[in-house]
């Protein structure tokens, strides 16, 4: 069966989860899915979440998915963080086939290589900032200096290094979702992955968010974003369209950062 | 993940909602406490039983007439005289034996300037009978010898018959009236604890030649107390008696014998093997309550669970693994049994001061520590459901869930 096959090819990269990403990193993309399906439930009451979608996502590049509810999006979501795996299929993150891993490599991948953000900011309560942003490097195992230091800089970076002490409740919307977003980058992953990130906050927080999002990416995070809104989708490089389960438009607004030498195209 | 960040975590989970822990944790302080203290209270009363036993002689022996089922058909003597007891002083046939007290009980109604009072236990005897049954005199002098064989009428009282008697003190030297004879009080015994239902201080002692001219008769002696060498040599002492009593009374069936020795250190041993079973029994029901706190941490913990599931997905998002969500909430079900446990063991100790329904509890070292023990084991076992529940959940339907 697959997983015999797939866990052996994936133990050699998967070995020092950074060991590969310098030198691939111009021939290898970040993400790559090969016809993913996910359904839900068999026979007559099965739900066809995901009917076979392709795409591949380059280093750098900043992606919006948009689609009406039910169109899947969410389900692409959970794969693409490895919160779920696909029924049939392949995806690839950062060269790795993590369709078929167990449990515990999932953990280790999502610490690794995602960076969460959530519609609900998803912040663990009565927990500072700092602490908030120290957690994947705690369960990473790093050392407390190290990962305080980290967490400052992460902080610094989305403009709340001086909120650093406060806890979420006492920290505005778009407050949160930048400590949100600093912990999603403190890691250092391949992916940021954004669910929905200004669904809760009105336009001046979103704007806040968004600019923090724009920023990182131009200095060359690679940012995967879901949203249903047209004015947050027009930040992204590159819309994908999910209609049913499929990709039904894949369009370039803006050109992946090292090809901004050629000509765009679209 | 350390141990020590496992632990903060698990001590900010704890502190999250402190009324809540509070209350956890008293279910399992009250167990744990319960526990320490009922076994403090059955080993006090074990030991004030063992005290007062000791108090009254654990080196004698008590001889009774009776058993000797077809005693009543022979002709010979089954008797107890005092002339038995002398026979069984003797130092090459019994060398275990110090003394022998013939003794004689009755109990009389006392006189004294109007005031009346019964003596339930007054005595008469030879004066070895003091040092056997540990009895002292407090002020006064004990009777001799030469008493008895005069048959002097004097007599030496309790403390309970003294303040009956005697409310004002001065009982030495006054003259009581005992069934229409008067005694001398020559002297006051000093205070005795009690081993039984008996007032050991209700008594009154005399020389057994006035006692049996005046009051009982020249009938049989009800005992004679046997002093041995020591408590060692007690079950020695016992065969030899056994065997001169043989002798004297010519029993010729030995499984039928027309008395019986009473060996105090065997009722020692029979009183404390019933309190040690009474000690079970309340460390016992101590457990159970222990038990009930054990499910009150499973409870909680399983609320906590279900309130926290979103951080749990979180967590897991992050990058968590199982064991770590494991280790987490078992690590914080323990800080709460631990806490229970170390208050218990504190509230405990603070209660084992005071006198409990008349005894006062004494600690039981290993008791404490296996109460506290106990209550690690119980967070680990009672915390290891809802930690496991924790573990399995799966993030994407942890942080959908609110």
């Amino acid at each position: 069966m697959a997983p015999v096959a797939a866990g052996s090819d994936v133990a050699q990269p998967a070995g020092d989860p950074r060991a590969g990403l310098r030198t691939e990193t111009a021939i290898r993309p970040v993400l790559h899915v090969e016809n993913v399906v996910k359904t839900y439930g068999d026979g007559d009451t099965a739900v066809h979440a995901l009917r076979g979608v392709s795409f591949s996502v380059e280093r750098g590049d900043y992606v919006a998915i948009m689609g009406a509810s039910g169109s899947g999006k969410s389900t692409l979501m959970n794969i693409l963080g490895c919160l779920d795996i696909p029924s049939g299929g392949r995806y690839l993150l950062d060269g790795v086939d993590v369709s078929r891993l167990e449990d515990r490599r999932l953990a280790l991948i999502r610490n690794r290589r995602i960076g969460f953000v959530f519609q609900s900011f998803n912040l663990i309560p009565r927990t500072t900032a700092q602490a908030n942003v120290e957690l994947p490097l705690a369960y990473a195992g790093m050392k407390a200096r190290e990962r305080h230091r980290r967490a400052r800089a992460a902080l610094e970076l989305v403009g709340l290094g001086d909120r650093a002490n406060h806890e979420p409740s006492k920290l505005s919307g778009g407050q949160q979702q930048r400590v949100a977003v600093a912990r999603a980058l403190v890691t250092a992953p391949a992916l940021v992955l954004a669910d929905e990130p200004t669904g809760n906050l009105d336009s001046h927080s979103t704007a806040e968010v968004l600019a923090v999002l724009d920023r990182l990416n131009q200095s060359g995070r690679t940012i995967v974003l879901i949203t249903h809104e047209p004015d947050v989708a027009d930040h992204a490089r590159r819309l994908i369209r999910l209609v049913d389960g499929r990709i039904v438009t894949d369009v370039r607004h803006r050109p992946l950062p090292y090809l901004q030498r050629t000509v765009t195209v679209a | 993940m350390n141990a020590y960040e496992t632990i903060r975590f698990a001590l900010r989970g704890v502190t999250a909602n402190k009324l809540r822990s509070g209350l956890t944790v008293l279910g399992i302080l009250i167990g744990v406490g319960a526990v320490i203290l009922l076994v403090a209270v059955g080993n006090g009363a074990q030991q004030a039983i063992q005290r007062n036993i000791e108090a009254l002689g654990t080196n004698t022996l008590t001889i009774t007439s009776g058993g000797g089922r077809n005693a009543g058909a022979t002709s010979r003597s089954t008797q107890l005289t005092p002339e038995i007891a002398t026979a069984l002083v003797n130092h090459a046939m019994a060398p275990d034996v110090i003394s022998a007290s013939p003794v004689v009980t009755t109990s009389e109604d006392a006189t004294y300037n109007g005031t009346d009072a019964t003596i339930s236990q007054f005595v008469g005897t030879v004066p070895e009978y003091l040092p056997a049954e540990n009895y002292s005199v407090a002020s006064g002098a004990p009777f001799t010898t030469s008493d008895v064989t005069a048959g002097r009428k004097i007599v030496l009282i309790g403390q309970t018959v003294q303040s009956d008697l005697f409310p004002d003190g001065g009982a030495v030297g006054k003259q009581i009236t005992v069934n229409g004879t008067l005694f001398t009080v020559v002297g006051v015994l000093a205070n005795k604890g009690s081993a039984g239902f008996a007032d050991p201080n209700d008594v009154a002692i005399a020389p057994i030649s006035a006692v049996r001219a005046s009051l009982t008769g020249y009938g049989s002696v009800s005992q004679i107390v046997v002093e041995a060498r020591n408590a060692d040599r007690v079950d020695a002492a016992q065969n030899e008696v056994t065997g001169i009593l043989n002798t004297e009374l010519k029993v010729t069936d030995p499984t039928n014998e027309p008395f019986r020795v009473l060996n105090q250190a065997q009722l020692l041993s029979t009183r404390t093997n019933t309190l040690k079973t009474f000690t079970v029994l309340l460390a016992a029901v101590a457990g159970i309550s222990l038990l009930v706190g054990g499910i009150g941490i499973t409870n909680i913990m399983m609320v906590t669970v279900t309130e926290r599931t979103r951080e749990i997905g979180i967590r897991k998002a992050l990058g968590a693994r199982r064991r770590t969500i494991l280790t987490q909430f078992l690590v914080e079900a323990t800080v709460l049994s631990v806490l229970g446990g170390a208050l218990g063991a504190i509230a405990a100790l603070v209660g084992a001061q005071f006198t409990i329904a008349g005894i006062a509890p004494a600690i039981v070292p290993s008791s404490v520590l296996l109460a506290i023990g106990v209550s690690v084991a119980v967070g680990l076992f009672f915390g290891s459901y809802p930690a496991s529940r924790a573990a399995s959940l799966r993030p994407i339907e942890a942080l959908r869930y609110e």
